[in-house]
């Protein structure tokens, strides 16, 4: 063996060097990360859009033919007007939650998401197109339920703007949320298991099919240590102009939680925690 | 500048039974335009250096750059530059080969590139596989995209673990031919693979990693040359004689003997003949790779290149 092992003379770059990143280069990147994340539900949309509008449809169907003027909410809203903006919010949280947990859970089960960690995509890009597939997804769930159900109810739109705002910042928190555990999860069940028992119960438990102020003292109490509840409440509001609590209450609890979630779930991609070791 | 650069590079792995050292002070730079072979046997540590250095794994200790963008502080320009072909059959099942294609050019803030991605896959022998769903495809055809998806975005410096494990001769053909092409016209291509008569065919130089170390680092001529240079090849259906095993190779019927000169052959045949064996089809022949590869992995103790040697 020769000491120096040097490479031959005269090799020259012949290839010249990729251009330096420019900011249409990072929205690209972005752009083309959400039009995947955005086609890939699309293409089993199925499963992801049409499936959860007929559960939504089923409990409406249920709930509402057996409570139906046996129960009035907030003096003189019907059970049905009352449980619609409630099933429309919930299908949009679990909607953006799936999307974002099931989409990196499989690609890193499948061994594709290497695809996306040799790219020059930042933690920043990859939160920005999860999370807004997220809310294309919940956005598209939660307006199909909109469409199907409100032939079976009087709609009121009191304040759209709370609306757009809940839906949004709902949504966003999911995705966000979904991609944590995403990002934890080694295996699908585990998935399953933050969904049953962790979103499942605590969207069930917000309010979706009653007024909190029908419950007990101490459960009323307990309720309102979950952060569904305000976001479920909130979006309420702007159909009813009434909720359980303030909007601005809910708008105040929704946002910190939306900030301590997100910022978790910037920190651990930044880290490539669980998927870069 | 070098294509690139490895310094110092460990790697620690924390496991359960303890700390497991998978790259122990690696150092070594690959030029532009180098055909660079990584070779060693399993577990030696070729996936877990280029993991780091395509980011997806980090390094202990040490830095590693591309084209003198540090992977880890100028990650984004670094990995622009780079194409890698993973080692693992991946792919996106929700995808044609098309759309995969433009999806991984986006990445990169590539797009409207649908004449490159052509050329890729005529090249590839891919063109009538365009519109098929990943699902569709078979083993082959799969690690083909995998190499299409590497070089979308062209990078300038191409990275290939194991390519062609477990595939067919003709697509080793198509694909050796290709990225030999695209190493003609500059690109920079660190090929890690078992096939060590394709490492001797293609690399211009060659790095060998035994438990995390760099054991030989040399020109392939140079390698070829530096060790036993005669090899003595036969077909024996009785037992080697004892006094000629340690020197030997048997695969089978075959026996490989390495000898130095002229002399030695003459008494290794004696000794043959002594023992009444009848060697079939005797060639005497020059070391090939894998000669130097074996001789290399059986020395006992890895000895380390140091890094100032490798420094230029």
């Amino acid at each position: 063996m020769s000491s120096l092992g040097a490479p031959p003379r005269g090799a020259r770059p012949l290839v010249a060097p990729a251009p330096a990143e420019t900011p249409a280069s990072v929205l690209s990147g972005v752009r083309t990360l959400l039009y995947k994340e955005v086609l890939r539900f699309w293409k089993v949309s199925f499963q992801t859009v049409a499936a959860p509008v007929l559960t939504a449809v089923l409990y409406l169907l249920i709930f509402g033919h057996v409570l139906e003027g046996r129960v009035t909410v907030f003096g003189s809203v019907g059970y049905t007007s009352f449980l619609i903006p409630g099933l429309v919010m919930m299908s949009v949280l679990q909607n953006a939650f799936a999307n974002s947990s099931s989409s990196l859970i499989q690609s890193k089960i499948t061994g594709n998401l290497v695809f996306l960690l040799v790219t020059p995509l930042s933690h920043w890009a990859w939160f920005l197109a999860y999370v807004g597939a997220s809310l294309v997804r919940g956005v598209v769930v939660g307006a199909g339920v909109m469409l199907v159900t409100v032939w079976f109810a009087p709609l009121h739109l009191a304040a759209p703007g709370w609306i757009l705002l809940f839906t949004v910042a709902g949504a966003v928190l999911m995705g966000a949320l979904g991609l944590i555990a995403g990002l934890w999860a080694e295996k699908f069940d585990q998935i399953a298991a933050f969904q049953n028992f962790l979103i499942m119960p605590m969207t069930f438990l917000s309010g979706v099919f009653y007024s909190i102020q029908s419950l007990p003292p101490f459960w009323q109490a307990v309720s309102h240590l979950n952060p569904f509840f305000y976001m479920i409440d909130g979006f309420r509001h702007g159909f009813f102009g009434v909720s359980d609590v303030s909007p601005w209450t809910s708008l105040a609890v929704v946002g910190c939680s939306l900030v301590v979630v997100c910022s978790l779930c910037l920190m651990l991609l930044r880290r490539g925690y669980k998927i870069r070791h | 500048m070098p294509a690139i650069s490895f310094r110092n590079v460990s790697k620690v792995f924390a496991g359960g039974r303890g700390e497991i050292r998978a790259l122990d002070d690696v150092s070594f730079d690959i030029e532009p335009g180098e055909f660079f072979g990584l070779l060693g046997p399993n577990g030696a540590g070729k996936t877990t250096l280029i993991s780091i250095l395509a980011g997806l794994a980090s390094a202990t200790g040490g830095h590693v750059t591309v084209l003198g963008h540090d992977v880890v502080s100028h990650y984004a320009q670094a990995r622009r530059n780079l194409g890698v072909v993973p080692q693992e059959l991946v792919f996106d099942p929700f995808f044609s080969v098309r759309e995969a294609l433009r999806i991984q050019g986006g990445y990169f803030g590539v797009y409207n590139n649908d004449a490159w991605i052509d050329e890729l896959l005529a090249n590839l022998g891919l063109a009538d596989k365009a519109n098929a769903n990943m699902r569709q495809l078979s083993g082959g055809m799969k690690r083909r995209v995998l190499v299409a998806q590497a070089l979308v975005h062209r990078p300038p410096v191409i990275v290939l673990d194991e390519p062609t494990a477990g595939v067919d001769v003709e697509l080793r053909q198509t694909l050796w031919q290709f990225i030999a092409r695209l190493n003609k016209e500059g690109h920079t291509v660190l090929l890690t693979t078992h096939y060590l008569e394709e490492a001797e065919a293609l690399c211009n130089r060659i790095a060998m990693l035994k438990q995390g170390r760099v054991v030989a680092l040399d020109r392939t001529s140079a390698l070829l040359a530096g060790t036993a240079s005669t090899m003595l090849r036969f077909k024996l259906d009785r037992p080697l004689p004892t006094q000629l095993l340690a020197q030997s190779r048997v695969t089978g019927r075959i026996v490989q003997i390495t000898a130095h000169d002229a002399r030695e052959v003459e008494s290794i045949l004696a000794t043959l003949h002594a023992a009444a064996c009848e060697p079939e089809d005797l060639e005497i022949g020059r070391a090939d790779l894998e000669d130097v590869f074996l001789e290399i992995m059986q020395a006992e103790m890895p000895q380390r290149i140091p890094a100032a040697q490798v420094a230029h």
